[in-house]
């Protein structure tokens, strides 16, 4: 209560305080015989100087910023297409800044010269048909630089993934987000929205899902009513229901028999060798672990509304829209362990973020995402297993210890790749 | 299309009328004009104060503030600290309140309405009933969007674009059962507003020109205002028809955005909607809205520019040619907005292309104004100061622009804070110094009396100051990599400790300067109404200026002009005419004989 009523005691000084400023300046105007739309020299000589002011506040605040932030911000770009970004990013920034202080400083500069001073007059100046055309063309030059650079590398960052990089898909939902790697195979299994159920949150599709998803929409499962069991409480005499709980009951049969119907054609078409593809996929839940100079294409797919992968230190974002699968391809240059050298910060992870409103935990969405040496990335994924429960690394005893040696040599040359660079 | 001089119709002036008629459901192109302000004035108060409690939180993250409690409750700030649905509610508001009712309803529904017909010399718009039915509907849908706020189940919550499926489904997020139904109600009831709002001016502009007021001899205010209800006219059905397809889609079981979706817990039957359409429908609007917030901002400086710097604008055929150039380009520009929501790259490189040309009439409009300020004999009016801030804040947020507008750029700051930065100089601050200026510029017009200067120099030096105060930083809070509409940034830490340590002193530092700026609006809104009451008498002219608004007596008569129309000689910008005895000659005024007109 208290604080109520201090807030209400500020705001009513603060209107009193107004008042008595305006009363006096009421009054002296008065005495003066002072007129609001006469502006004397001396507030236009004053607003003019405040003017420049102003100007050299503007920039010693924005040089301040540059200094103290403006090199901190995210350290360097870790992948390769992000330093193109990065490089054009700067170049574009020396363009704005060097217009940024050239046309701020003659507007401020002229407000503060060109004040009216008495008996002066103005300089009658209504059109320069050169001065005009030459600030047409110069922008327009310098705009073409930047549309030609800029869709270059636009062009690179867009163009499709080559079969050599390995598929990642990133599955986002309200608030969080899953792996899937595509395994040894590198092809990742389908999925299908419908196919979702409490042991199948990630939708995807394979012959055991399809049955277990149609067998949920007819029979039904603990908190989940079956068509079957809809069908028998309308029909059921002895049931008595108030009309709205009957309508809508109805209503609840009609969506579940229209999905019924699509699962019944997707089982009917489904072809039961697109289980491999499936069944050698990784989930993983708690974090995306890449492998440094690795090329990636990752798709993105998202559960419920739009969210967007944003991983700001791979310079890498992209919407994740329901019912539409999104790309993107990026190659980490740095793992972890070299981004906390460079950036001399211990604590450093690379991050996932969710970077579209997606509602009240949205700003919690986030996943970590590490990305690890060669030795390092052999024994993670020797920790983790497929989607049919074998192992990631399905190689038989015997072979193991020569595949697994094979396997390290390639992800050398691949991290080796990234040093030469 | 000749002027045509209107008939006096209205020349039956002097009747009494009631204070109904008068005060309320008025037809006079002024008072409805003065409407439109009283009521953008409000709702900027409103969202203002919105922006105020959000920024506290930003600021402050999980401390506990009375403040909010006063204004919040405890539903929605319980104990001192704001709930974070409540916190994307805030948002979601303040950007639609800011967007649609106080810098497109406010901006041009005032100016538009005071200036069309006084500039032009005309009695009033062409239709008065219109009119007033469009200050009406304005009316209903701002109040239906301030009951929203009230709504059990909190007001929108997905962000003033409202994308779906969030804003489709009320179980993703509280704010899309009741409080999104009445958001579309509202918008829906303001796109009508504005529609017939814009039709009213065009015609006016078109049909009831004074003699002698040929389209060359327009003030550039005309022609601003005149392309943006033409952009309103083209783009605002298209949104209307978004929002219709989001109201269908949410009560009537249509799939037009909607598909394969599984949300808490239920599986949705929508199957081949695209959420995308909906951003494609939305974004047409969005860019021309952006001009339809910035030209009359932009027309408004250029006459009280050229004014007060006693000089014509330069380049006035440039000038009239930019807004052209802007209004039309405005129409293909609208995938900037959606470089990453995996649209095609080849049709990404076009938005690109065309995005980037806008820059060139831009930066004409630019050195234009500081052309016209060279060499000129500024008088510090409060409109001048103003005008002049918008300058500079165009340019600010202007070249910020070519960062996003460039497709590989805006991968890595796209929904950063380095956006909302962007928008808010150059749209908010520019649009809003627009709109004081024209406030200060015309209020002797509007209510025959004066401004105080001196609270009017207070209050641009706080809100300048406060406004690069604010959204300066912000720029390096986007670059440092922060998303926008985050309730609590103190989730970067453990992740980025370097990064979040920076957004934090930088969001109080913003939040600091946020409060002070708003607080300093008290100046203004003292300075408005007591000057309605208490203020000087002004003198017909005060500002020594040429336009016709005038040449009408300080005191409004219904038909503007007592007598006959006044008869146009010559362009506006008649000021400091080398020969002349007065600095400035009014447009009314006969060409002399041998003068060359400019």
């Amino acid at each position: 209560m208290g604080s109520k009523l201090i807030i209400l005691l500020v705001i009513i000084l603060g209107v009193l305080a107004i008042a008595q400023l305006v009363r006096v300046n009421e009054l002296t105007a008065k005495q003066t015989g002072k007129r609001e739309e006469e502006i004397p020299h001396r507030d236009n000589i004053f607003n003019s100087r405040m003017m420049l002011l102003f100007m050299i506040l503007l920039y010693v605040g924005f040089i301040w910023l540059m200094i103290k932030y403006g090199f901190v911000d995210l350290g360097p770009a870790a992948t390769a297409h992000g330093q193109d970004i990065d490089w054009l990013l700067n170049l574009n920034f020396v363009i704005i800044v060097a217009i940024f202080f050239l046309t701020n400083t003659l507007l401020f500069v002229f407000a503060w010269k060109y004040v009216k001073k008495p008996g002066a007059k103005a300089f009658y100046y209504p059109h320069n048909n050169k001065l005009e055309m030459i600030w047409t063309v110069i922008p327009a030059a310098v705009l073409a630089v930047i549309i030609i650079l800029g869709l270059r590398t636009w062009n690179d960052i867009t163009t499709t993934a080559d079969d050599e990089s390995v598929k990642i898909e990133v599955f986002s939902y309200q608030f969080g987000w899953t792996a899937r790697y595509s395994g040894m195979d590198n092809e990742l299994g389908r999925f299908d929205y419908k196919l979702t159920t409490p042991q199948n949150p990630y939708a995807i599709m394979t012959r055991a899902n399809i049955d277990s998803a149609l067998n949920r929409m007819m029979v039904g499962s603990p908190g989940q009513e079956g068509i079957e069991m809809i069908e028998n409480k309308l029909n059921d005499p002895s049931i008595v229901l108030p009309r709205d709980e009957r309508n809508a009951l109805r209503q609840e049969l009609g969506r579940k028999e229209r999905m019924a119907r699509h699962l019944q054609a997707m089982s009917a078409t489904y072809n039961d060798s697109l289980d491999d593809l499936a069944n050698n996929d990784i989930i993983v839940e708690d974090s995306l672990v890449l492998l440094k100079g690795q090329h990636y294409a990752l798709s993105f797919r998202s559960k419920d509304v739009i969210h967007s992968a944003y991983f700001p230190h791979f310079r890498v974002q992209m919407n994740t829209v329901p019912g539409m699968t999104t790309h993107f391809k990026f190659q980490p240059l740095y793992s972890t362990d070299d981004m906390k050298e460079k950036l001399n910060n211990e604590d450093f992870e690379y991050i996932l973020m969710c970077n579209k409103i997606c509602g009240g935990s949205h700003y919690k969405m986030k996943m970590e995402v590490q990305v690890l040496e060669p030795e390092e990335y052999l024994n993670w994924q020797k920790a983790h297993k497929t989607y049919d429960g074998s192992d990631w690394l399905n190689f038989s005893e015997s072979e193991r210890a020569e595949k697994e040696a094979e396997l390290l040599k390639k992800y050398q040359t691949i991290a080796a790749r990234v040093e030469e660079k | 299309m000749a002027a045509v001089a209107q008939e006096s119709n209205h020349g039956h002036d002097h009747h009494e009328e009631s204070f109904v008629s008068k005060y309320i459901f008025s037809q006079d192109h002024k008072m409805i004009g003065k409407q439109f302000l009283m009521t953008a004035i409000f709702m900027g108060l409103v969202a203002m104060m919105l922006s105020v409690f959000f920024r506290i939180q930003l600021g402050w993250p999980g401390e506990s503030s009375d403040f909010l409690n006063v204004f919040l409750g405890d539903r929605w700030a319980p104990d001192g600290i704001l709930n974070q649905d409540m916190y994307l509610g805030l948002v979601t508001i303040h950007g639609t309140i800011m967007v649609f009712f106080v810098l497109t309803g406010g901006l041009s529904g005032t100016f538009s309405n005071l200036l069309i017909p006084l500039q032009i010399g005309a009695r009033d718009m062409a239709s008065g009933l219109l009119n007033m039915i469009s200050y009406w509907l304005f009316a209903i849908s701002s109040i239906i969007m301030l009951v929203s706020l009230f709504v059990e189940s909190g007001p929108a919550m997905s962000g003033w674009t409202v994308y779906p499926p969030l804003s489709a489904l009320p179980q993703a997020v509280s704010g899309s059962g009741m409080g999104m139904t009445l958001w579309l109600t509202s918008m829906t009831i303001f796109i009508a507003s504005s529609l017939i709002g814009s039709l009213n001016y065009i015609v006016t502009v078109i049909n009831l020109r004074t003699k002698g007021m040929k389209m060359t001899r327009m003030p550039l205010t005309i022609w601003a205002f005149f392309v943006t209800a033409i952009l309103g006219v083209l783009s605002f059905p298209v949104l209307l028809s978004a929002a219709l397809l989001l109201l269908m889609d949410r009560t009537m079981g249509t799939s037009f955005y909607l598909s394969d979706i599984v949300v808490g817990g239920e599986m949705l039957d929508n199957v081949g909607g695209s959420p995308i359409l909906y951003q494609h429908l939305f974004w047409f609007l969005g860019p021309p809205e952006v001009y339809i917030v910035l030209l009359p901002a932009l027309g408004l400086s250029s006459e009280i520019i050229s004014t007060n710097a006693r000089k014509p604008i330069f380049g006035y055929r440039a000038m009239i040619g930019s807004i052209l150039a802007i209004g039309f380009l405005s129409f293909i520009v609208w995938g900037h907005h959606m470089f990453v929501t995996g649209m095609n790259p080849f049709l990404g490189s076009v938005f690109v292309f065309t995005t980037l040309l806008i820059a060139i009439p831009s930066a004409v409009k630019v050195f234009n104004y500081i052309t016209t300020l060279w060499k000129g004999t500024i008088v510090y009016t409060p409109g001048m100061l103003f005008a002049i801030g918008l300058v500079s804040t165009f340019i600010t947020g202007g070249v910020t622009g070519i960062i996003l507008a460039d497709s590989a750029l805006d991968i890595s700051v796209h929904d950063t804070y380095f956006v909302v930065a962007h928008f808010h100089v150059v749209m908010g601050l520019s649009a809003i110094f627009g709109m004081f200026a024209g406030i200060y510029h015309w209020f002797p017009k509007m209510f025959g009396k004066l401004m105080s200067n001196r609270l009017g120099y207070i209050h641009f030096w706080i809100t300048i100051i406060c406004g690069y105060g604010v959204f300066l930083p912000m720029h390096f809070v986007g670059l440092g990599g922060a998303p926008r509409r985050y309730y609590d940034y103190s989730v970067y830490e453990g992740f980025n400790p370097t990064s979040a340590e920076m957004m934090m002193d930088l969001n109080v530092i913003i939040s600091i300067f946020a409060i002070i700026g708003a607080f300093g609006q008290v100046v203004f809104f003292f300075n408005f109404f007591y000057s309605i009451f208490r203020g000087q008498k002004s003198p017909q002219n005060p500002w020594k200026s040429n336009t016709l608004e005038w040449t009408t007596p300080v005191k409004h008569v219904h038909g503007n002009w007592p007598g006959e129309l006044p008869t146009v000689h010559r362009w506006p910008y008649d000021y400091s005419k080398p020969g002349m005895d007065e600095d400035f000659i009014p447009q009314t005024t006969p060409l002399m004989e041998g003068e060359e007109e400019h």
